[in-house]
C-alpha cells in the first residue's frame, strides 16, 4: 500500500449516504416530453441539426459540437422534435437557454449503434472523436468535455490516470451505486482511457465510507488479466477529498501548482461514471443520453438512485421517488455543500445533474449574520490554505485588489468556511461576488482597451489619410506647377518657333 | 419559521458565537472560585456590578447605533469583557472605578470602533490601562490573601465598602489592602534584596505568591479546557508562556540574585489569565497561525520587560495593547503559503 497524503483543512461531515443506498439503481419511466438544453457542458453550446417536426430515434444526434470546447447532444428516446426555443434550465442564475424539446412516442427505438468490440483497432484520436461525438462530459458535476481531458498534447507526459470515486459531498451516492452495480463497465471504460492516454498506472480512488463499492471494484478487477496496472486505493472520508487538486494530493502527496493543471504533474483525473459512459460509447456505440441521479433528502420517501434520461422534468423524477416537497426546505441540484438552489421543479435533468436534494438535516437558515470575530476557524477549514476571514474583510469593503493579493481566485468555493463560521456569515457568497466583480471589471477593462485601441487606430488612420491627402495635394500642386511651367516653356518655344 | 438559505452551503456546523462565549465563561468559573477562596467573596460583588453596567452600556450603544438588541446582548461578548475586567481590578474596587472602566470598555473601546468584531484593541485591557493610569491608588489596593488576613470581608461588608466607601469599624484597613507578590518582588528587588530572601515573606510559598499560584493554575486549567474544546487555539498561550519562560530563565540563570525564577513569573499576577483569556481574544489578536505565534511571543516578552524593567508591577495589559497595534502588520506578513504555490 502506498503512502497517502492529505490536504490542508477540510471537514468531517455526516455523509447521510445510507438514505439513498438502500435500493438498487432504478430506471425512471420515459417522460412524455424531454427538454434538452443545448449547453449541458462547459464551453460552447452545441448547434442543432434537427428541425421542428423531425422524427428522431433514440441515440440520434440532434445537436452538433460547435467549436473545439463543445460536445454533441443526442435524443434520449425516440419521438418528434416539437420545439427549439428558450426554456428555463437548471442553472444557478435561473435563466433560460436554448433547448430542443422532444415529444416521446414511447417506443424507445434505438438508432443503429456502431460499437467496436476491440478498442485497440481504433487510434487514440479516433477514440477521442467517438467520445466527443457521443456527447460525453465529466459526470462528477462540472461537465467538462471528456475528450479534451484525454488529449494531453505533446508537451505533457501522462503517467497516471486517477478515477475519482471519492464522492465526498454528503447525500450524493450516484458514483457509489454505479461502482457497486456496474464495476465491470467502469473497468472497460478505464482500459480504453488508459489506452488513449498511454498511461502506466490507473488508480481508482474511493472514500472508505463506501465499503460495498470498494469490494465491487476490487472483485471486478480480478476478472481482468491485464489489470495489474489498475488498482483501487481506499482514501479517508473527508470533505472535499473529491475535489480534483485535493484528491491528487491525497493520492500522490503532491500539490498541483497554483494556476497549474493536473497535467503538470503527469496526472489526468476522470470521474468513475464518466469511465462507464466512455466504455458504453466505444464498445456499444451508445451516446450519453442518460445518467444516474441520486434523489434524496428529508422530504423524499423512496430515496435512491435512478437511471434517468436527459430532459426528464425533475418533477417526474421526484414523483417517481415519492417526494412531498415542503416550501421551506432547500431544493437543490447537487450536494448540500456546493449545489445550487432550484427555482422550479419542471426543469430538466441534464448531464451534470448528479443529485436532486429535497430537504437536509441541519439546514442553515437565512439568519442575520453576526460580525466576524476573526476566530480563524475558516482558515483552519480551508482546503486551499486561504485566509477567508481576511478575504471576507476585503470583499465586504470591495477592496478588490486586496482580495486578489489574498489569492481570492484560489478559492474552490467548497463551502467549508461558511460551514464552520460561528457568526454564520455566508462567506462563499462574498467570494463569488468579489470574483464576479473582478471578472466584470476585467471585461470592462478589456472592452475599454479595445475601444481605446480602436480610437487610436482611427486617429492614426485619419492622420495618415490627412497626411496622404496633403502629400497628394502637394504632388498635384507640384505637378500643376510643372505642367504650367512646361506649357510656358512650350509657349515660349512656340513663340520662338513662330518667331523663326 | 426561518427561511432556509438560498445559496450553498445548505448545511451548517454547530459552532456559534454565543456558544464560544458561554464556554469561555464556563472556563473562567474555577479560577473565579479560587479568587473567592483566596481573596474573599468581594470579587463576586464586583463581577455582578460589572456585568450589569456592561449590559446596560451595550444596550444603550446598540440603541444609539440602531442595531438590533437581542442578538448582540445575548452574544455574551459584553459579559466576557465585564468579567475579565472585574477580575483584573482589585476585588474591593469602589463601584465608580468598576463603572468607569466598564463604560469606557464598552462605549469607547468597543462600540465607537464599530462594536463586536471591529475593535482593534482589547476592550477590557483598554479600560484596565485607563483605570491604572487615572486611579493608581485604587488600582493597587489588592485584598490580602484570606489566610493571612485577620478579618475576612464578607459579602455585606464588601457591599458596604464598594458602594459607600466605608468599612465596618471592626475591620482594620489592612484587611482590604496588601502588597501583591509582584509588587513585593519589584519593590524589594529595588531595595537590593534577592528573590530568595524576598520569598521568605509569608505572602509567598516556595514557587510563587500564596493564593496567586492557585488562581493562575486554575486559569491555566480553564484555558486548556478551551483549547480542548477548540474555542481557542494553542498558539497564542503557548508562545506567550514560552516567551516568558525563556527570557526569565535566561535572566535568572545569569543572575539569580536579582531576577525571580521562571516559575514565579509564570504563576504570578495575570500571566495565565492573560495567556489563555485575554491575549486569545480573537477580534484583537493576530489571525494567522504564524501570526498568532509572533503575537503571543511579543506579549510574553513585553510583559516580562515591563514587569522587570518597567514602572508597573505587571505588564499584561500594556503588552496586549502594544501587540494589538501590530496585528495588521503581523497578519499581512504571516500569510500562509496558498495551496500549490511553489514560489518560496
Amino acid at each position: 500500500m502506498t503512502q497517502l497524503g492529505s490536504f490542508p483543512g477540510g471537514l468531517l461531515l455526516d455523509g447521510q449516504k445510507r438514505r439513498s443506498t438502500q435500493t438498487a439503481i432504478r430506471t425512471t419511466p420515459i417522460s412524455k416530453k424531454l427538454i434538452l438544453p443545448m449547453q449541458q457542458h462547459i464551453g460552447e453550446a452545441a448547434q442543432e441539426v434537427v428541425s421542428i417536426g423531425d422524427k428522431v430515434l433514440k441515440g440520434q444526434k440532434i445537436a452538433q459540437a460547435n467549436g473545439h470546447m463543445s460536445v454533441c447532444l443526442h435524443a434520449p428516446s425516440s419521438g418528434t422534435v416539437t420545439a427549439i426555443d428558450k426554456q428555463p434550465v437548471p442553472h444557478p442564475s435561473g435563466l433560460s437557454a436554448p433547448c430542443i424539446t422532444i415529444e416521446t412516442d414511447g417506443e424507445d427505438r434505438w438508432i443503429k449503434r456502431q460499437g467496436v468490440a476491440d478498442y485497440s483497432q481504433l487510434s487514440d484520436h479516433e477514440i477521442r472523436q467517438r467520445i466527443r461525438d457521443a456527447g460525453i462530459v465529466g459526470l462528477g458535476g462540472a461537465g467538462f468535455p471528456s475528450f479534451i481531458k484525454l488529449n494531453p498534447g505533446i508537451h505533457h507526459v501522462i503517467d497516471t490516470l486517477i478515477l475519482n470515486g471519492a464522492e465526498c459531498e454528503p447525500y450524493i451516492t450516484c458514483d457509489d451505486m454505479i461502482m457497486r452495480e456496474r464495476a465491470k463497465g467502469i473497468i472497460e471504460g478505464i482500459i480504453i482511457m488508459r489506452y488513449a492516454l498511454r498511461v502506466t498506472q490507473c488508480i481508482i480512488a474511493i472514500e472508505d465510507n463506501k465499503p460495498e463499492a470498494i469490494v465491487a471494484m476490487e472483485s471486478a478487477l480480478e476478472k481482468y488479466p491485464e489489470t495489474d496496472t489498475i488498482k483501487v486505493v481506499v482514501i479517508p472520508t473527508r470533505y472535499p477529498t473529491g475535489s480534483e487538486k485535493q484528491l491528487i494530493e491525497v493520492i500522490t502527496q503532491k500539490q498541483v501548482p497554483k494556476n497549474g493543471l493536473p497535467l503538470d504533474l503527469g496526472i489526468v483525473l476522470h470521474n468513475v461514471a464518466t469511465a462507464y459512459a466512455i466504455g458504453r460509447a466505444i464498445i456499444h456505440g451508445e451516446p450519453l443520453i442518460s445518467r444516474i441521479v441520486t434523489v434524496t433528502g428529508t422530504d423524499v420517501k423512496h430515496a435512491g438512485n435512478c437511471e434517468t434520461l436527459f430532459g426528464t422534468p425533475i418533477s417526474e423524477l421526484l414523483n417517481f421517488c415519492n417526494t412531498h416537497r415542503h416550501k421551506d426546505v432547500p431544493f437543490v441540484m447537487g450536494g448540500p455543500m456546493m449545489g445550487y438552489n432550484l427555482t422550479a421543479d419542471d426543469l430538466p435533468v441534464i448531464k451534470t445533474s448528479n443529485c436532486i436534494l429535497v430537504g437536509v438535516d441541519n439546514t442553515s437558515h437565512q439568519s442575520t449574520a453576526m460580525p466576524c470575530i476573526r476566530c480563524g476557524d475558516c482558515a483552519v477549514a480551508c482546503p486551499a490554505s486561504l485566509l477567508p476571514q481576511q478575504l471576507y474583510w476585503y470583499s465586504r469593503a470591495k477592496d478588490l485588489d486586496k482580495t486578489r493579493e489574498y489569492n481570492l481566485f484560489d478559492c474552490i468555493e467548497c463551502g467549508c468556511c461558511s460551514y464552520v463560521c460561528p457568526s454564520e456569515i455566508p462567506l462563499v457568497d462574498y467570494f463569488r461576488f468579489a470574483k464576479t466583480e473582478i471578472m466584470h471589471k476585467q471585461q470592462e477593462h478589456q472592452k475599454s482597451d479595445i475601444a481605446r485601441q480602436r480610437h487610436e487606430n482611427r486617429q492614426a488612420r485619419l492622420e495618415h489619410e490627412k497626411a496622404e491627402k496633403e502629400r497628394r495635394h502637394l504632388q498635384r500642386k507640384l505637378a500643376l506647377a510643372a505642367t504650367q511651367s512646361n506649357k510656358e516653356k512650350a509657349a515660349t518655344g512656340n513663340n520662338v518657333g513662330e518667331n523663326k | 419559521m426561518a427561511l432556509f438559505k438560498l445559496t450553498p452551503p445548505f448545511l451548517s456546523g454547530s459552532s456559534r458565537v454565543t456558544k464560544h462565549m458561554l464556554q469561555l465563561l464556563a472556563a473562567l468559573i474555577p479560577a473565579i472560585i479560587a479568587l473567592v477562596y483566596f481573596f474573599g467573596p468581594a470579587v463576586i460583588v464586583t463581577i455582578i456590578l460589572a456585568i450589569v453596567v456592561a449590559l446596560l452600556a451595550e444596550a444603550l450603544m446598540l440603541k444609539l447605533r440602531q442595531r438590533p438588541l437581542m442578538p448582540f446582548l445575548t452574544d455574551g461578548s459584553a459579559v466576557v469583557t465585564a468579567i475579565l475586567l472585574a477580575i483584573a481590578i482589585p476585588p474591593m474596587a469602589p463601584w465608580w472605578l468598576t463603572t468607569i472602566g466598564i463604560l469606557f470598555a464598552i462605549i469607547f473601546a468597543k462600540h465607537l470602533y464599530g462594536g463586536l468584531g471591529y475593535n482593534p484593541f482589547n476592550p477590557a485591557m483598554v479600560a484596565y490601562v485607563l483605570l491604572l493610569i487615572s486611579f493608581p491608588l485604587e488600582m493597587t489596593q489588592w485584598s490580602p490573601i484570606t489566610s493571612l488576613a485577620d478579618h475576612v470581608v464578607d459579602i455585606p461588608s464588601a457591599f458596604q465598602f464598594i458602594f459607600q466607601g466605608s468599612l465596618n469599624s471592626q475591620i482594620p484597613i489592612d484587611a482590604i489592602s496588601a502588597a501583591t507578590p509582584l509588587d513585593e518582588m519589584k519593590t524589594q528587588i529595588g531595595l537590593l534584596q534577592t528573590p530568595e530572601q524576598i520569598m521568605q515573606s509569608p505572602i509567598f510559598n516556595s514557587l510563587a505568591g500564596q493564593g496567586w499560584l492557585w488562581v493562575n493554575i486554575w486559569f491555566a486549567i480553564g484555558g486548556l479546557f478551551l483549547i480542548n474544546r477548540k474555542i481557542i487555539s494553542w498558539h497564542i498561550p503557548f508562545s506567550m508562556l514560552a516567551a516568558i519562560a525563556t527570557i526569565s530563565l535566561v535572566t535568572w540563570l545569569i543572575s539569580p540574585e536579582s531576577y525571580a525564577s521562571p516559575l514565579f513569573h509564570l504563576l504570578s499576577g495575570g500571566t495565565m489569565i492573560g495567556a489563555f483569556f485575554i491575549a486569545t481574544d480573537p477580534v484583537t489578536a493576530a489571525t494567522t497561525v504564524k501570526g498568532r505565534i509572533i503575537f503571543g511571543a511579543g506579549i510574553g516578552l513585553l510583559t516580562y520587560i515591563i514587569r522587570v524593567w518597567g514602572g508597573y508591577p505587571d505588564g499584561i495589559a500594556f503588552a496586549v495593547l502594544l501587540m494589538n497595534m501590530l496585528v495588521p502588520l503581523i497578519d499581512y506578513y504571516s500569510q500562509p503559503r496558498v495551496y500549490g504555490d511553489t514560489s518560496s
